[in-house]
């Protein structure tokens, strides 16, 4: 049986104008609205930034004092080591919430509200995107700060440790598409930490940023070489303890490149599949 | 082309799983078209395709006669969504939830407040305006949800079982909302799984079961289909179930079903009906516990229409669990 033409009941007025206005010329507002929003819920919800503050603060204490004495000779030249390298390894790990809480919002349902709207199709990603800065701006003054408390000194100056932190921003960035991407492939946003630490643990520790890896087996230095990470790891030494920076700053530009040219579209290509 | 709404041979699967089995759709402007079905039936799905959430694997389907596919951004700046699942997000407030989506229709910050104040007043939520959504309850999750997609001011809005799981009481305040909807003039789809609720709100109906329409009426048409109302009565003393049956059968013309435990039903058509069975019941001095008036059950729809039945969990028996 199959529904033909209606009978119209009496026709009632209709109502005036529908909201009008160009999509393209709003999307950076777009973007700053789904922005916005993350940025309420993370003032709302302080315990979900356990992983940009105390966090980063257990490691520090933990690895300076108890393993600080035996790999760096002691705690205070290991401490000159670390920081610049944790920071490094926490702001890439720092997006995981972010894969997390997309999942999660489109479980709930939010999202299917954003896909009805007139608006670019990849605003609720970018948006939530561009507010996870916040996060990453919160770990580093909490991971700088108490690195400092503790004892830890920039040797460069002020400037060069800013763009030391801007580069791992923006490296934190592009590397959250991962997380991203994850978060709209798979059906819980516990499963999307599973998958990320599968990733992220690895390119911690097998790179620079805990030892010097002149003592690992030579397949492992190249991985360590190769490692995105690594790559962030040295330029943040070199721009907060002194070194040379030009060649590593040169790979974590290439690799932030091929994370965007990657990531991003397959993250947006599995959002708009996701139903 | 006159209907606002329009889908022709919409087919869906999902696994193994034929969601929409070929489902054509029509409503003129300014109507009520109510999409009535269990759990299951293909209803959601239904919706998710005609609001662009969602691609059919073969047919199409039109709004204001944009296709739903290709100009699916005209689409969206025509409709209003309103989830089965109450989509608001919980931590924020009230007013924060709406003035969000007013940015995102391109409203000035100004506006969007004051559309959003407007609405939150409209849907009797002003006093919490300011409170995070995650302390609303069931009712004004749904209300506020409701106002959401009315931001806009779209023409057409889609409501996916906008009272289910509300209890009766929120559930008759949800309609009085929606009629005031409907008399602005904006055209509604709206899926239940209440016929009295499709009877209530809707200028037409279709049924769907199975990915299928298998019915589309007036809501008068139908209940002429599956019989109009029933009288249930249920006699204090067992003894005199003879006598009901008798009566029953008398005033409905057609033979009484026991429909429960000392209990009979019978399809009634007139008003006067249930005041003939008043006064038919009390001549013959037969007291009663139980006397009702009602509109069949989605079960008794589907009863008459597939000779399905309805199982508990709200599919019809024979069809397989969708996530529609």
């Amino acid at each position: 049986m199959t529904t033909t033409a209606t009978t119209q009941p009496a026709r009632r007025p209709v109502p005036q104008a529908a909201v009008t206005g160009a999509a393209s010329g709003g999307y950076f507002r777009h973007i700053i609205a789904i922005a916005k929003r993350s940025l309420i819920k993370m003032v709302r919800t302080p315990e979900a930034l356990i992983d940009v503050t105390l966090q980063p603060i257990i490691f520090l204490l933990l690895f300076t004092y108890i393993f600080g004495g035996a790999i760096g000779g002691s705690s205070a030249d290991y401490l000159q080591f670390l920081l610049p390298g944790l920071l490094a390894q926490s702001i890439a790990q720092a997006g995981v919430a972010l894969g997390q809480n997309l999942n999660a919002d489109i479980e709930k349902g939010v999202f299917d509200r954003f896909r009805s709207l007139p608006i670019g199709r990849s605003v609720p990603l970018v948006g939530a995107v561009i507010a996870d800065i916040g996060r990453y701006l919160i770990l580093c003054v909490v991971t700088l700060g108490f690195g400092m408390i503790m004892g830890f000194r920039i040797e460069t100056n002020a400037l060069a440790a800013t763009a030391g932190i801007g580069i791992s921003i923006a490296f934190a960035l592009c590397f959250c598409w991962i997380s991203v991407f994850v978060g709209m492939k798979v059906r819980t946003s516990g499963a999307v930490q599973g998958i990320m630490f599968l990733i992220v643990l690895p390119l911690s520790f097998a790179s620079n940023t805990f030892v010097n890896p002149e003592t690992m087996p030579d397949w492992l230095q190249t991985f360590v070489k190769i490692n995105p990470i690594s790559q962030l790891v040295t330029t943040m030494r070199g721009l907060m303890i002194g070194g040379p920076v030009q060649e590593s700053l040169m790979w974590t530009l290439v690799w932030m490149a091929i994370l965007l040219i990657v990531f991003v579209p397959l993250a947006l290509r599995a959002y708009r599949k996701r139903t | 082309m006159s209907n606002i709404i329009e889908a022709e041979g919409l087919k869906k699967r999902f696994g193994t799983t034929q969601a929409l089995d070929g489902v054509d759709l029509a409503a003129g402007e300014g109507t009520v078209l109510g999409i009535l079905g269990p759990n299951g039936a293909g209803k959601t799905t239904a919706v998710r395709i005609l609001a662009t959430l969602l691609q059919a694997d073969s047919g199409r389907a039109t709004i204001d006669g944009y296709d739903v596919v290709k100009d699916a951004g005209k689409v969206r700046r025509t409709i209003g969504l309103t989830g089965q699942y109450a989509s608001v997000d919980e931590d924020l407030t009230g007013i924060q939830n709406l003035v969000l989506i007013g940015n995102l229709l391109n409203l000035s910050g100004r506006d969007a407040k004051a559309r959003a104040l407007e609405l939150l007043e409209w849907f009797g939520l002003a006093d919490a305006a300011q409170r995070r959504a995650k302390t609303y309850s069931g009712g004004m999750r749904r209300r506020l949800d409701l106002a959401a997609s009315l931001v806009g001011r779209p023409r057409v809005i889609f409501l996916d079982e906008p009272t289910t799981a509300l209890d009766p009481a929120k559930r008759q305040d949800m309609w009085e909302v929606l009629r005031r909807l409907v008399t602005d003039g904006s055209t509604v789809l709206l899926t239940t799984q209440y016929l009295e609720e499709a009877d209530a709100l809707a200028d037409e109906i279709s049924v769907i079961d199975h990915g299928k329409v298998i019915a589309h009426d007036t809501p008068d048409g139908l209940k002429r289909q599956i019989g109009g109302q029933r009288i249930r009565v249920k006699p204090t003393d067992r003894a005199r179930m003879e006598d009901v049956h008798r009566i029953l059968a008398e005033i409905g013309g057609n033979e009484p079903q026991a429909s429960g435990r000392d209990e009979l039903t019978v399809a009634v058509n007139g008003e006067d009906a249930l005041a003939a069975t008043v006064g038919r019941l009390a001549a013959d001095g037969i007291a009663v516990t139980e006397l009702s008036l009602h509109l069949p059950s989605l079960d008794e729809v589907f009863m008459t229409l597939t000779g399905e039945r309805v199982a508990g969990d709200g599919t019809t028996t024979g069809s397989k669990e969708v996530a529609a």
